[in-house]
């Protein structure tokens, strides 16, 4: 369906399928915003640099404001409101992993898909995975402590 | 009941903030929304010759487009000189000169790049040095017709500088005369950005009834809805505002700057929500930033190495428009000597104009600047005398009855114990096993140090209130005006609450949204001051609240006030606890078993204001600017690479007189991302400026900051020394973190690279200047 250059496309967002209406430039950010109200995903930047809006395409970590939303048709999206109960959550809690909370979605989100895809990490590894975010609130330590709890201690994630 | 105090209790919101449901600004749902797009300036400094907004106006979807000729005013919170619009000319870099007001944002960006603007350039003024010439260009013609909103904003005619504030204590002469050895230095650090994740966004409605809602990613709700009255004339009860969450603040959102421009919009579109967000690259340069400041600074002391004098000049490179400058220099006049007693002392602090962004408050309020300049000159002083840093700062820390620059008394109470920090500090960082040792393979580990002092340099009158309402089964909720933008300060004045209470915290519901027609009064949730003044508001409150409980219970148990106690919800007579009656049964009155009700619903109420505060004297300085310091220690460890240039953060430890720690976890926190940031004006953090005075670096991809892994590792220590005129002795923390770090660092490099470190940050590139700069070519 087309009207006056938008196009309805499909997504699989947090497990359930949903149809927008879009024009080709929208970006992933935008549409799970503003169009879908999945609010947790932030906008830091818009250009990549800080990974406020991170989310997961098939499991892996992607910056959605450099994502197209056509680019995520047939991919399993996953954003922050889809997390249910991870023990990547309850360990930022633990571990006071923020403050003003406005990085977190993207931190725990970069966090979760690492502990999954390499629960054995080692530190290098994982600054590899965490310089992809900015956090103005903390020295990263709570964060570190975080992440590291889980990877450690090999809890079921 | 065991106290709430001291205890690691888990924000409030934090199941918000891991789940995605926590709302700030731009997460609301107000549709439908009208966007707002800014036009910023593309010139530094130039006459404006015409703007063309016919093309614009007329596009689809586009609502209105206004600038300055539509709307002219002035605002400042301090010194009216900001058009919120540019008016004639432009005075920096990203400076607002048209808003366009469409159906969304795609189109208010398209009509905003339809706006035509013929500039004339003008000279710019592109430093301090600049702006002080001899026959400077002035950046504000008009600047002694401007209006002053407090008194102590004292512009000097003819020239580019829009506050001094001098310090004058002791006899300069017989400083000098006394000392045996003078230690100068000249020092500089740029310009550089709050940068909280959160860029600032407002979206404002004008509705038919008149009243303004705004909501704001604010640090000030009320002095928003103040100056926007004051600014548009609007009466105060019809300005409403309205704080989420806020996505750090670090203080650039503590000055009302984007909510102007909102409102401004909404008045053109009554009856419609505006949304006004900045992105990264005006929330960097057209939003307010962190000073820039140039130093300069001789002390004198005797050869055992007690300091006799100093003099001071410190320039602020406060950008196009004043805004919070002025107090910025008040507070570096008024902490001039740091934590030291300097018996002779004489500071000039000047406010100057430039071509640059302009600058607001920013966590640790120019103490962090200062301190850089002080505490770098500090070791040097104990270099030329042979002495060790640490004993240098030890013979010279201020004691109990000095008199402060300000000619304050010091006091255990006032000033807490920074002997003992820097004690601890000591052997936190193994200071004995050497300050510099060579590693080999080129490397070099060095350690530096600094301490650090903040008072609140708040106004005279700053003032916070709180109110407790009670649900059915005798729960408390709070309500205060304090913006909950990362320190958790929302959790600790809970906290506060149910020690007060004798209550668990779990029985406490504390409102997360400042709303300002139905939260009390909170000044501003700056300066490190919430814990201490809400906390005392709180307290206040609890008192009102008992008072009330405790009078119903006495009726309720036939009994005198005096034989009653009370915890966890209940009031028991003391010599027989079994006679007793539970909140639920008084909080909304007290009924009586043939159901006659007295009293109606309890309602706590409290109120709090700092006592004794003065405006300083404008010649000596003399006068009382907060109620108290906070002091501490705090040391960089770095390891350098003597061939690149290069080095890595190992270590940076804080020991911290907080006073009495209400929650460890989150101290410690608030305490390590200080010095991250200061790790980061250390290190890699400014804004670079071309020679037209156009900022270069506008986005995070060039604006850099410490990232994962590059933080060292942190070591935290509490002192505490009750004050005892605060909440459980409690001090200020929120900002201290940063202050010290970046001389720490510099003394850290300059000890390392056998430099002498003047200006920030300290990039790998700065130190192989300073190792070749004497080499021939």
């Amino acid at each position: 369906m087309q009207i006056s250059g938008y196009s309805v496309i499909h997504l699989n967002v947090n497990g359930q399928e949903v149809s927008v209406m879009i024009k080709p430039s929208y970006t992933l950010l935008y549409v799970l915003r503003e169009k879908l109200s999945l609010t947790g995903a932030k906008s830091g930047c818009n250009n990549g640099d800080c990974g406020a809006c991170t989310v997961l395409i098939d499991d892996m970590p992607v910056k959605s404001c450099l994502m197209l939303a056509v680019e995520a048709v047939g991919h399993k999206i996953t954003t922050i409101e889809g997390l249910e109960n991870a023990a990547i959550q309850e360990a930022f809690v633990r571990s006071w992993g923020f403050q003003c909370g406005y990085c977190t979605s993207g931190f725990l989100m970069v966090c979760h898909a690492l502990t999954k895809y390499n629960p054995h990490a080692d530190d290098t590894i994982i600054e590899e995975w965490l310089q992809s975010n900015l956090c103005r609130c903390t020295g990263y330590e709570e964060i570190e402590n975080a992440v590291k709890s889980i990877i450690t201690n090999h809890i079921e994630v | 009941m065991e106290s709430q105090l001291g205890k690691d209790i888990v924000r409030v919101e934090a199941k918000d903030k891991v789940t995605g449901t926590a709302k700030y600004t731009n997460d609301l749902d107000d549709s439908p929304m009208l966007y707002a797009k800014l036009l910023t300036s593309s010139c530094a400094h130039a006459k404006i010759i015409s703007i063309d907004t016919g093309t614009a106006s007329a596009m689809p979807g586009v609502k209105a487009v206004i600038t300055a000729k539509d709307f002219y005013i002035l605002c400042g919170s301090l010194f009216r000189d900001r058009p919120p619009l540019a008016f004639n000319k432009v005075r920096y870099f990203g400076e607002p000169v048209a808003i366009v007001i469409a159906e969304d944002e795609e189109k208010a960006k398209k009509a905003v790049d339809k706006i035509y603007i013929t500039y004339e350039p003008l000279t710019v003024v592109n430093s301090i040095s600049d702006a002080l010439k001899k026959k400077p260009v002035l950046i504000h013609e008009d600047m002694m017709s401007y209006k002053k909103s407090i008194t102590e904003v004292y512009p000097e005619k003819g020239t580019n500088i829009c506050h001094h504030q001098k310090i004058r204590k002791g006899d300069m002469e017989k400083g000098w005369d006394d000392s045996d050895v003078i230690m100068e230095g000249e020092f500089s650090l740029p310009q550089s950005d709050h940068a909280a994740m959160e860029t600032r966004s407002t979206r404002c409605i004008v509705m038919p009834d008149e009243n303004v809602i705004i909501k704001s990613s604010s640090q000030v709700p009320y002095a928003i809805k103040e100056l926007i009255s004051k600014y548009l004339g609007i009466p105060e009860g019809r300005v409403i505002v309205r704080v989420p969450l806020v996505g750090g603040g670090f203080g650039g959102k503590a000055t009302v700057q984007l909510e102007v421009l909102a409102v401004i919009a909404a008045m053109h579109v009554k009856g419609k929500w505006v949304n006004l967000t900045n992105t990264r690259e005006e929330d960097l340069v057209t939003s307010p930033c962190h000073l820039g400041l140039n130093g300069y600074i001789k002390i004198g002391a005797k050869s055992s190495g007690k300091i006799t004098a100093a003099e001071m000049r410190f320039y602020i490179d406060t950008g196009a428009y004043s805004d919070t400058s002025p107090k910025l220099a008040k507070a570096i006049a008024v902490e001039c000597a740091g934590p030291y007693h300097i018996p002779n002392i004489q500071c000039d602090c000047y406010s100057v104009y430039t071509n640059h962004p302009y600058v607001t408050s920013y966590r640790g309020f120019g103490h962090e600047a200062h301190a850089f300049c002080l505490e770098r000159t500090m070791d040097k002083l104990a270099a030329k005398l042979g002495m060790d840093p640490f004993e240098l700062r030890l013979l010279n820390v201020a004691h109990d009855g000095d008199l402060k620059p300000t000619q304050v008394k010091v006091t255990t109470s006032n000033t807490g114990n920074i002997t003992e920090c820097l004690n601890r500090l000591r052997n936190l960082i193994k200071w004995d096993e050497g300050s510099r040792i060579v590693e080999g393979n080129h490397i070099i580990r060095a350690k530096g140090i600094s301490c650090l002092i903040k008072t609140s340099d708040t106004p005279q009158n700053a003032g916070a209130a709180a109110i407790l309402t009670f649900n059915s089964d005798g729960s408390v909720n709070l309500n205060c005006g304090a913006v909950e933008i990362g320190p958790g300060m929302k959790t600790t004045v809970a906290q506060i609450l149910a020690d007060k209470m004798k209550m668990n915290i779990k029985d406490i519901f504390i409102k997360m949204e400042v709303d300002t027609q139905s939260s009390p009064l909170y000044w501003k949730t700056v300066a490190s001051m919430t814990t201490h003044m809400v906390g005392y508001a709180v307290i206040n409150a609890a008192k009102d609240a008992l008072n009330q409980l405790l009078n119903l219970a006495s009726i309720a148990l036939r009994c005198p006030v005096s034989d009653l106690d009370y915890e966890n919800k209940m009031i028991y007579v003391k010599h027989d606890p079994s006679f007793y009656i539970t909140f639920k049964d008084l909080v909304q009155g007290y009924k009586y078993p043939d159901g006659n009700s007295i009293h109606g619903p309890v309602i706590g109420r409290g109120s709090y204001v700092m006592n004794h505060l003065t405006i300083l004297d404008k010649e000596t300085g003399k006068g009382k600017a907060g109620l108290s310091w906070t002091v501490g220690a705090q040391a960089v460890e770095i390891e350098y690479d003597t061939r690149q240039h290069t080095y890595r953060l190992l270590k940076a430890a804080t020991v911290i007189d907080a006073g009495k720690v209400i929650n460890p976890k989150t101290a410690r926190g608030v305490i390590t991302g200080g010095m991250c940031m200061g790790l980061g004006l250390g290190t890699c953090e400014d804004f670079i400026y071309d020679e037209n005075a156009i900022t270069e670096n506008t986005s995070f991809r060039t604006y850099k900051m410490i990232r994962y892994g590059e933080n060292p590792k942190y070591l935290v220590d509490f002192v505490e020394t009750p004050q005892i005129d605060t909440p459980y002795g409690s001090r200020g923390i929120g900002e201290h973190g940063i202050i010290g770090i970046p001389a720490a660092l510099a003394n850290a490099v300059s000890l390392a690279a056998q430099i002498d470190v003047t200006s920030l940050p300290v990039t790998p590139e700065y130190i192989w200047r300073e190792k070749t700069k004497n080499d021939s070519v």
